[in-house]
C-alpha cells in the first residue's frame, strides 16, 4: 500500500493542482474514456481541484453501460432454461433488460452465479458435466485475454460444456466516432488498463485525422492530475500528441501476449454501443476454429435491436453530451437500486460515480 | 410508461432489501412500520424506547445468519450476543437480560452447537448480562442453511439519556468519533468464505461494547451513538443529517482502516466507509467532551485506535461531506444496493 500512497499525497496533488490553474489559460473540454478514471474523479473530488477552464467529461468506457439490452435479454432467457447455469462478473446482473434483470431471474430461483475470474467459470463447468455453464464475456481490451484463456483451455481439456456469449468491445473505435458525430473534446485521459493490454499506438488516428491529444493516466489522483497537466500543455502549446503518463505498466506496443491470444481466438466485428450506434469493427466474436464454445450460435441467439426505456439519457451521457445530473430521472426514478439504465448500475458508470459521490459544490 | 412498468415488476425480495442501506429502509417504512404502526416503532432507533413509570426500558431484536457460522475471530453466536448488548449499549441503556432462538438445519452437529453456545456463554459474562430464555426449532435439510439465531435484548435507560438513541440534542460544533478500525469484520468473513483465493490475517472485531460506552458516558455529554454494522459509518452519517438544518464534514485521513483492509477494498473495489462492522460505534459528543471521550475510548480494549473524524456544521445543511486524503470534496449518501450479503 505505500506504492499507492505516495500517489495520493496531499502535498503533490496540491503542487500539482497548482501549476495546471497557472498554465490553463484557454478553455480546454477532456474526455475520460475509462468508467475506472470516472469513479477515481468523482471518489476523491478531484472537479473540486481544477480552475473553471478545465471541463471534464465521462465517456463511453464502461463495459456494462454501453452493452445493449438485447444481450441482457438474451442472458436472461438463457437463464430461464433449468439445465443452464450463467456466470458473468457482478457489475451486470442488475442491469435492467427490457423486462426483468439477472437478479430478478435469481430470485426467481435461475442459477446466476457471479465469478470472479473465467477460471472459476471454467471450474463450474467442470463439476457441473450435465449442465451447460455460460459465461457472459463483456468488457474491453482488459478482460478479452482472459475470456481467450478460458476457451483455448476449454478446447485442450475438450470441456464441452463451456460457452462464451462474447459482446466484447474494442476502445479506439468508439473514441473515433464520438470526434466523427462532431463532439467537442480536446483531449482523452486515456484508458490505463486498456493500454496496458492493447499499447498507446492504436490511438494514432486520434492525433493523426483528428488532432486530438491523448494521456494514458493510471488511476491515482496524482496520476490523474498529472495526466491533466499533460493535456492542458498540449493545449496551450498546440502540440497534439500521444503521450503516455502511466509508464509504469503501459508499453507502446501493449502487452503482446495478451494481443496473439486475443487475436487467436477474437475477430472483429461491427457492434453496437449504447449512444452511439454501430460502429465498425469494433466489437470481437469468437473466431470460427472455437465456434463450439460460442454461445450465440450453440443457442442461435439473435441480434435485434431493443428501444432504451423512455426518458433516460444514458446514450447523451456516454457520448459525454449531458451530464447525469441533467437527466429528469436522475436521483428522483433511476437510482442505484433502481436503475433505468445502465449507467447508474456500474461502479463504473458515470451516473452511478455522480450518485454516490457528487452534490457537493463549494 | 416503461419505466413505471419495470418498478412495478419489482415484486420479490432481493438480497438488496437486506443490506441495511436504502432498500432495506423503504422495505421497512412502507412494509413493516406502516403496519405496526405506533409511536415507538415510527422513532426507528437501534433500539425501542419504552416508558415504564418513572423510568425507561430499551428492548431490541436481532436475527444472525452469517456464512459461514465460524469465521476469524468469532462465530454466529459471538455475533448475536454482541449486536443485541451493542443495539442496547449505543442506546445508552445498561443491557440487562437476552433472549435466544435457535433454528437449525437437521444434520448440524452438536459439537458445533456447543461450540457456538460456548461463546455466547462467554460473551453474556462478559458484557454482564444473562440470556433467561430462549427457543429452538429444527427444519428438514436445506429449509434454513445450517443455523439462524435470534437474540432480543432488554435494558435500563436513565431518563436523562434518552435523547441518545435519536440524537435530537445534536448541534452545530459537536464532534464525531468512532472506536477504531473499520470494515474489519466484513473483510474476516469475506476471506473466510475463500470464495476469492487471497490469504488475509484480518479478524473480525465482534465484541460488546457496553463496558467500553459506560467509560466514555461518564461525566461527558454524549449526543448521540450507533453501531455501525450493516450500511457501514456512511450510511449512518447520512442518516443523522437527513431532514436536519446541520450537515456533517469528516476528514478521510482521520478515519480508521487497516492498511489491509484497505488493501483488500483496493482489489476488490469495497469502501470502508459502507462496510460493516460488529464491534464499531460511532458517537456524536459536544465539542468540551471530545477529549475526554476519545481518552477514555483510547484507554479501553475496544478503543485502541479510536478517533475524532469530524464534526457536524451548519455548511451544506442535510448533506455529509468528506474531505478526501487528496483534499477534495465529496459527498457521502447511504448504501444504495448491497455491498456483501449475509455477513451479520
Amino acid at each position: 500500500m505505500k506504492y499507492i500512497n505516495e500517489f495520493r499525497n496531499k502535498k503533490i496533488v496540491a503542487d500539482l493542482s497548482a501549476q495546471i490553474v497557472k498554465l490553463s489559460k484557454s478553455k480546454i473540454t477532456l474526455m475520460e474514456v475509462c468508467g475506472g478514471h470516472t469513479m477515481a474523479i468523482q471518489k476523491f473530488g478531484i472537479p473540486s481541484l481544477l480552475p473553471d477552464t478545465i471541463n471534464l467529461i465521462s465517456g463511453p468506457g464502461c463495459p456494462v453501460c454501453v452493452s445493449s439490452r438485447n444481450y441482457i435479454d438474451n442472458s436472461i432467457q438463457l437463464a430461464r432454461f433449468p439445465e443452464n447455469i450463467i456466470t458473468t462478473y457482478g457489475d451486470l446482473i442488475r442491469v435492467p433488460g427490457s423486462q426483468s434483470s439477472l437478479d430478478i431471474e435469481k430470485a426467481s430461483g435461475a442459477d446466476v452465479r457471479i465469478v470472479y475470474s473465467t477460471l472459476d467459470a471454467l471450474e463450474i463447468a467442470r463439476k457441473n458435466p450435465g449442465k451447460n455453464i455460460i459465461f457472459l464475456g463483456i468488457g474491453f481490451e482488459t478482460t478479452t485475454p482472459s475470456s481467450a484463456v478460458a476457451i483455448q483451455q476449454a478446447a485442450k481439456e475438450k470441456i464441452t460444456n463451456f460457452f462464451v456469449y462474447s459482446t466484447h468491445k474494442i476502445m479506439p473505435p468508439a473514441m473515433e466516432a464520438l470526434i466523427d458525430e462532431g463532439i467537442q473534446i480536446d483531449g482523452y485521459i486515456g484508458p490505463g488498463h486498456v493500454s496496458t493490454v492493447a499499447g498507446s499506438q492504436m490511438y494514432r488516428n486520434l492525433v493523426n485525422r483528428f488532432r486530438i491529444s491523448v494521456v494514458i493516466s493510471g488511476f491515482e489522483p496524482v496520476d490523474i492530475l498529472q495526466s491533466i497537466y499533460m493535456l492542458v500543455k498540449q493545449h496551450e502549446t498546440r502540440d497534439k500528441k500521444i503521450e503516455i503518463q502511466y509508464t509504469r505498466t503501459v508499453l507502446p506496443e501493449g502487452n503482446l501476449k495478451a494481443r496473439k491470444l486475443v487475436d487467436e481466438v477474437f475477430e472483429p466485428r461491427n457492434d453496437w454501443w449504447r449512444g452511439l450506434g454501430i460502429i465498425s469493427d469494433s466489437g470481437l466474436k469468437i473466431r470460427e476454429k472455437y465456434v463450439l464454445f460460442d454461445a450465440e450460435k450453440k443457442f442461435n441467439l439473435e441480434d435485434k435491436e431493443i428501444k432504451e426505456p423512455g426518458g433516460c439519457i444514458c446514450g447523451e451521457v456516454l457520448k459525454g453530451l449531458k451530464k447525469p445530473v441533467e437527466c429528469g430521472l436522475f436521483k428522483k426514478v433511476c437510482t442505484p437500486e433502481n436503475p433505468v439504465g445502465a449507467c447508474m448500475v456500474s461502479n463504473e458508470g458515470a451516473c452511478n460515480a455522480y450518485f454516490r459521490f457528487s452534490g457537493y459544490e463549494g | 410508461m416503461r419505466i413505471l412498468d419495470f418498478l412495478v415488476m419489482k415484486d420479490k425480495i432481493l438480497l438488496g432489501h437486506g443490506s441495511g442501506g436504502k432498500m432495506s429502509a423503504d422495505l421497512i417504512k412502507n412494509i413493516f412500520v406502516k403496519n405496526f404502526s405506533n409511536s415507538v416503532i415510527e422513532a426507528l432507533t437501534d433500539s425501542a424506547i419504552l416508558s415504564v413509570g418513572t423510568s425507561s426500558l430499551a428492548f431490541t431484536t436481532d436475527s444472525y445468519v452469517v456464512d459461514p457460522v465460524f469465521f476469524p475471530g468469532g462465530n454466529i453466536g459471538k455475533l448475536a450476543v454482541c449486536g443485541t448488548v451493542n443495539d442496547l449499549a449505543v442506546s445508552g441503556a445498561e443491557p440487562l437480560y437476552l433472549s435466544a432462538s435457535f433454528i437449525i438445519e437437521e444434520g448440524f452437529l452438536i459439537k458445533d452447537l456447543e461450540t457456538i453456545v460456548l461463546s455466547m456463554k462467554d460473551e453474556a459474562c462478559e458484557a454482564g448480562v444473562s440470556i433467561v430464555t430462549g427457543d429452538t426449532k429444527v427444519v428438514k435439510k436445506r429449509q434454513c442453511d445450517k443455523l439462524f439465531i435470534t437474540t432480543s435484548g432488554i435494558g435500563i435507560l436513565e431518563p436523562k439519556n434518552d435523547h441518545i438513541a435519536t440524537g435530537s440534542t445534536i448541534k452545530a460544533g459537536d464532534k464525531i468519533i468512532v472506536n477504531g478500525y473499520l470494515g474489519d469484520h466484513s473483510a474476516a468473513v469475506l476471506m473466510a468464505r475463500n470464495e476469492l483465493n487471497v490469504q488475509s490475517s484480518v479478524i473480525s472485531d465482534v465484541a460488546p461494547l457496553n463496558g467500553l460506552i459506560k467509560n466514555a458516558m461518564a461525566g461527558n455529554t454524549i449526543r448521540f451513538m450507533r453501531d455501525i454494522t450493516r450500511g457501514g459509518l456512511a450510511t449512518i452519517l447520512a442518516e443523522i443529517v437527513e431532514n436536519h438544518n446541520f450537515g456533517i464534514r469528516i476528514y478521510e485521513e482521520h478515519v480508521p482502516v487497516r492498511q489491509e483492509v484497505k488493501g483488500l477494498c483496493e482489489i476488490f473495489g469495497f469502501d470502508p466507509l459502507y462496510m460493516a462492522n460488529e464491534g464499531k460505534l460511532v458517537a456524536v459528543v459536544s465539542p468540551d467532551s471530545a477529549e475526554s471521550v476519545l481518552k477514555k475510548m483510547r484507554n479501553h480494549k475496544y478503543g485502541k485506535h479510536a478517533a475524532i473524524i469530524g464534526e457536524i456544521t451548519k455548511n451544506h445543511p442535510g448533506k455529509t461531506v468528506m474531505e478526501s486524503i487528496i483534499g477534495g470534496n465529496r459527498i457521502i449518501d447511504k448504501l444504495a444496493g448491497e455491498q456483501l450479503p449475509r455477513i451479520c
